[in-house]
């Protein structure tokens, strides 16, 4: 919100450079986004008295001008204006002046003629919004003296704050001049406003009724006749355009013009333009339409919360809407040039059905952002007062005022003792009542150590002790808190699952892979481009389609990630990714099945690859041996190049290859090796034991053995036959090669073992190894392999 | 008959071998069987005893001189040939391969980590929860009731599952706080960091989704003054010496008071620049005292133990630290960028 110091003076004597003054305003939590000093960019703006038009030889959208700029000489000034005279006073802005809007004044050439400087409208001059010509200066004045003091321009200082949703209060000048002054320790005051009534009553003339009192507590409206329609007065809209507010009318910136000084939103209606001459409050009901002043036709009582608060609609007597409560007025009852007769409305709406009202139509405007936050319910009355002063009209006797269960004041009790705990403060009962008063929570003592507190009406949001103890921190002043760290002396850790999966990312960073990181959420169509089927779960009112479906696996993101780089030509794409998958639970769960994965893509390398890589982390994670299922398929993976990695009979995961169609689906040449895993469930797979083995001191017997096993059975079972036939002598177990043609029989395959054993307590005999080598290949026959001479 | 010749001879023959395999012809010609040293030692035999003696040790001096001179030239020869290998082995060492291939941590891990590391060493856990949960832990829980006013500060993405508006994507990782509370009775010292989202267009600034570090400690006797001293320890430790921090009134409705946070600009140290509008501040985060109210819904006694909670962007620092002018880089998985830290 724009607040003009000058305005903020109408209500205390605020004394302060802009510096200070931002600094206090700061550390009130009236954040100031921006300072606008006002009136700085008319410092080489001059009186210029117009001593000739002449047309431009070249152009005719703009006239030479000579003016006399003090020194009683023409200077040449070309113009695009031509709404002035010889005679005529006009500001000039002179070379090396910097407008208000940021424009810079330099000497140039418009079609070949010189300009020394620029004639400017108001708007220019940032005095009003009137761009329509050169704003030409009332009265005598010295040509060449500040047009600054011909314009009666003071000096302004505009404070632009982020107001907080807590603050409706300081949604106006005067709740802004309340805080600011009791923090400077100045008095602060609202002068009262009287309001001559006329002879004839408004209730005569307008009725209100309201059937919906739970959207709108309290609704009020006053007439007033006889009102010529017309521009307001210049120091009105002095202050909107300040505020940055476009003056219209003089009805609509007295409305205005309340609203920012007192936080009450007022609607003016043309009488005449009411059907029946009368408002009803209610409800929308569901598909209504109604077209704001903006010109847009709205649907109202439908959409998201509507049957928690409905949209509060008002009608005229008839039963049309003609406006979106508290958010925007219709376009069929508004202030036109002919409107004599205005009805003016002054209510209060329950914020909560605002904030949904504004938030489904996507309307946010001035006078929802001050209802949603919650006005002053007793400041009604002096709005209108307001209203009719600046209007400066006759009013009809009497406001109608129909009144359901309006907020009331509310008192707390607030404990000294508790503030300082809080605040680590030392402040006495006094040093409490001193911070309230002057922000308007009157005080009065209870019993020593506890004040009762009177909650001003327009805090609505102060209901506790607790919001009580943050005035008293704001006025007390956070910086003044002194600072310590807590007493308590914890050892603050990872635990082991954190500390083990940071050793997941070290041990797949070391092996050359990149981590990825994608957004959870992936477009519609990108599981199943990836081949994964199944149901999803989707954001209800996703903004961007392309993340609107919760990922049910790593792949289609870790997909996305290779192929982009393959577009950019990338070598080496190595990429790993931990993160959250979301899958559709049992129907009567709270929430999604959301699990920790960890995936791994290797471009250009085949599954064995990513076989290897799997292995190596399952070693450094002291993960006991698990069980490789390459019996059955996994979608979006490669049919017969994927494994499910079993361990205690839980599946962690699968190891392997993407789907060649998956991959021609994503412009992917190559293969693609991937893994994805349950992290949650590989960190709870059982592990080697921790106890160290001993290291023999006697010598180890190697041996070899090749076998021919039919392609139909898994290597991986072979290897797992022949360790448990080698039994403890074994100490290790590989297979160094597969062989495939000549010699060996069409669909089978020679597999060629190293064994070493070796015992801890001597050496073994060859009789000892034999037995062994013998009962390996015993069991190896078992499972149909036959021994390679 | 004198040995100085033959000694001579044999000294000169030992210093004119050029290799090992030529100083072992020589040391066989003037030690071995046929050398003139063998033939004196022969001739011993037929003095006289007194003649013997003299003669014998003057056998064994030049024997003696050999010998050396043969090991001292073998050494000399070793170390040469040893020197000329190594010469011969010689590589030019700039001639060099690329690094080696390794794997890079995305930036936001490595931001998350250092964070971790930093609350870990002030003493506090790290806690973790879901990314999608119910609208009860994410706002109710917090003081936010259905239709509250305030829920309009975080632009919320809910999810078709269960009535509608009943669960969503966490928009904080305030929910974490409220399963913790819930789930251990005070003292809790502990950080929250993780995923979050908003229903947001991505910019340069904003990406729907992103990730945030939150803190929370509740404890008996905690205070505002705490909270201050803790993001000032905070401060000094993540960013350096000389970063300081400042708080100044704000609005959320699950703390009370709450208090924005600034640091020193980590631009200019606090001169003022145009990354800190010459103020001299970043704003970080938001923080403040734990509303009753939040107690209440997690069944903590709020008269017994007060507490405080912080929280700000983990992007957000990475963004800074490397001056990074477009959020949304952080999730194209471009290997050009990632491989750069």
């Amino acid at each position: 919100m724009r607040i003009p110091l000058s305005w903020l003076r109408d209500f205390a004597p605020i004394e302060g450079s802009t510096a200070e003054l931002t600094d206090h305003l700061n550390e009130l939590g009236l954040v100031v986004d921006a300072v606008e000093e006002v009136g700085a960019g008319l410092d080489r703006v001059v009186v210029a008295r117009v001593m000739a038009t002449r047309p431009h030889p070249d152009a005719d959208r703009v006239q030479l001008v000579d003016v006399d700029a003090g020194d009683g000489q023409a200077l040449q000034i070309v113009c695009g204006a031509f709404n002035f005279a010889a005679g005529d006073l006009v500001p000039l802005a002179t070379i090396g002046a910097v407008l208000p809007g940021g424009m810079e004044i330099g000497r140039r050439k418009v079609r070949g003629e010189v300009s020394n400087g620029m004639l400017c409208s108001a708007a220019e001059l940032g005095i009003d919004a009137d761009a329509s010509g050169i704003h030409v200066i009332d009265g005598d004045h010295a040509p060449g003296s500040p047009a600054a003091d011909a314009l009666g321009v003071e000096h302004d200082v505009v404070f632009d704050l982020d107001i907080t949703a807590n603050r409706p209060d300081a949604m106006s000048v005067v709740g802004v001049a309340r805080d600011l002054a009791a923090r400077l320790g100045v008095p602060f005051a609202i002068p009262e406003v009287v309001i001559e009534e006329a002879a004839y009553r408004a209730d005569a003339l307008a009725t209100i009724e309201v059937r919906s009192p739970d959207l709108c507590p309290r609704f009020t409206a006053r007439v007033i006749e006889g009102v010529a329609i017309g521009p307001a007065p210049k120091w009105v809209q002095r202050r909107l355009v300040l505020a940055g507010m476009r003056p219209i009318n003089n009805v609509v910136d007295a409305s205005n013009y309340v609203m920012l000084e007192l936080g009450q939103p007022t609607h003016p209606y043309d009488l005449d333009l009411v059907a029946g001459n009368g408002l009803v409050v209610r409800a929308a009901r569901p598909g209504e339409e109604l077209t704001t002043l903006d010109g847009v036709t709205r649907r109202l009582g439908e959409g998201p919360g509507v049957e928690i608060t409905g949209d509060c609609l008002i009608c005229d007597a008839e039963g049309e809407p003609i406006g979106v409560a508290g958010v925007m007025g219709g376009e069929s009852t508004q202030i036109l040039p002919t409107t004599t007769r205005v009805l003016l409305e002054a209510a209060h709406f329950l914020p909560m059905a605002i904030a949904r009202t504004s938030k489904r139509l996507g309307l946010r405007t001035e006078a929802s952002a001050r209802f949603e936050r919650g006005i002053d319910p007793e400041g009604i009355e002096r709005a209108v007062r307001r209203f009719c002063a600046v209007l400066g009209n006759e009013v009809a006797a009497g406001m109608i005022d129909v009144r359901a269960d309006a907020p009331r004041r509310t008192t707390v009790h607030v404990r000294t003792a508790r503030v300082n705990a809080l605040l680590a403060t030392t402040l006495t009962d006094g040093d409490v009542a001193g911070y309230l008063s002057p922000i308007g929570f009157r005080t009065a003592p209870l019993e020593p150590g506890v004040l009762v507190v009177d909650i001003p009406s327009w805090r609505p949001d102060a209901t506790g002790e607790i919001d009580v103890i943050e005035e008293v921190a704001r006025h007390h002043g956070y910086a003044r808190i002194p600072r310590s760290l807590p007493p308590g002396g914890k050892t603050g850790s990872l635990t082991a699952f954190q500390h083990e999966r940071r050793r997941v990312r070290e041990v797949l960073c070391g092996l050359g892979l990149d981590e990825a990181a994608n957004p959870p959420l992936v477009g519609p169509g990108d599981h199943e481009r990836a081949g994964l089927p199944g149901e999803t779960i989707s954001a209800a009112n996703a903004m961007i389609r392309e993340e609107s479906v919760l990922r049910t696996s790593l792949l289609p993101g870790l997909l996305r990630a290779v192929a982009f780089n393959v577009r950019h030509r990338q070598n080496d794409i190595n990429l790993f990714e931990l993160g959250h998958v979301f899958r559709v639970p049992a129907p009567d769960a709270a929430l999604p099945d959301e699990r920790e994965h960890l995936a791994l893509a290797l471009a250009g390398s085949e599954a064995a690859d990513a076989v290897g890589m799997w292995t190596t982390l399952a070693d450094a994670l002291r993960l006991a041996p698990v069980v490789m299922d390459g019996t059955t398929t996994t979608p979006g993976l490669h049919p017969g190049r994927t494994v499910r990695v079993l361990a205690g009979g839980v599946e962690l995961g699968v190891v392997g290859e993407v789907d060649p169609a998956v991959l021609a689906a994503h412009d992917i040449p190559g293969r693609v090796a991937w893994a994805e895993l349950d992290l949650e469930r590989v960190l709870a797979a059982p592990r080697r034991p921790l106890e160290m083995r001993p290291v023999s001191r006697f010598p180890s017997s190697d041996i070899d053995l090749a076998f021919l096993l039919d392609d139909t059975v898994a290597a991986g079972r072979l290897e797992d036959a022949l360790r448990t036939a080698a039994g403890d002598l074994l100490v290790d177990l590989r297979l160094f090669d597969v062989y495939r043609g000549e010699g060996v029989g069409p669909g089978s395959r020679s597999l060629a073992f190293h064994l070493r054993f070796q015992a801890t307590d001597r050496t073994l005999t060859d009789v000892e190894v034999g037995e062994v080598r013998a009962a390996c290949i015993t069991a190896a026959t078992a499972l149909g392999a036959r021994l390679r001479g | 008959m004198t040995l100085d010749p033959v000694v001579r001879d044999a000294l000169a023959a030992i210093e004119a071998a050029g290799t090992i395999l030529d100083l072992h012809g020589v040391e066989a010609a003037v030690l071995g069987k046929r050398s003139p040293l063998a033939a004196e030692s022969q001739r011993l035999g037929t003095l006289a005893p007194d003649e013997r003696k003299v003669a014998g040790q003057a056998l064994n001096e030049a024997r003696t001189t050999i010998t050396d001179a043969l090991a001292a030239h073998r050494e000399e020869l070793t170390r040469a040939e040893a020197v000329g290998r190594a010469q011969a082995d010689r590589l030019d060492l700039t001639e060099t391969t690329p690094a080696r291939l390794r794997g890079h941590l995305n930036l936001v891990t490595q931001a998350r980590d250092r964070l971790e590391d930093v609350f870990v060493g002030m003493g506090y856990a790290v806690a973790e929860g879901p990314e999608a949960e119910t609208d009860w832990h994410n706002f109710t829980a917090l003081n936010l009731p259905p239709a509250h006013p305030a829920r309009s500060m975080w632009d919320t993405l809910y999810l078709d599952w269960g009535p509608p508006e009943s669960t969503l994507l966490r928009t904080h990782t305030s929910p974490v706080q409220v399963r913790l509370m819930q789930s251990q009775p005070p003292p809790i010292y502990a950080v929250m960091p993780g995923r979050v989202y908003r229903r947001d267009t991505p910019d340069a600034r904003h990406t729907p989704s992103f990730n945030q570090i939150e803190g929370l400690v509740v404890d008996r006797g905690i205070t505002f003054g705490h909270l201050a001293g803790t993001i000032e320890a905070f401060t000094e430790a993540y960013f350096g010496p000389g970063m300081h921090s400042r708080l100044r009134p704000s609005y959320f409705p699950f703390t009370e008071p709450s208090a924005e946070f600034e640091v020193t600009c980590t631009i200019c140290a606090g001169e003022g620049c145009r990354t800190c509008s010459n103020t001299g501040w970043i704003e970080l985060g938001g923080c403040g005292m734990v509303h009753p109210n939040v107690f209440g819904h997690v069944g903590v006694d709020a008269e017994t133990y007060t507490g405080f909670a912080f929280g700000f962007g983990i992007d957000r620092l990475a963004q800074m630290r490397h001056a990074i002018s477009d959020m949304r880089i952080l999730f194209d998985n471009d290997l050009r960028f990632i491989r750069q830290f």
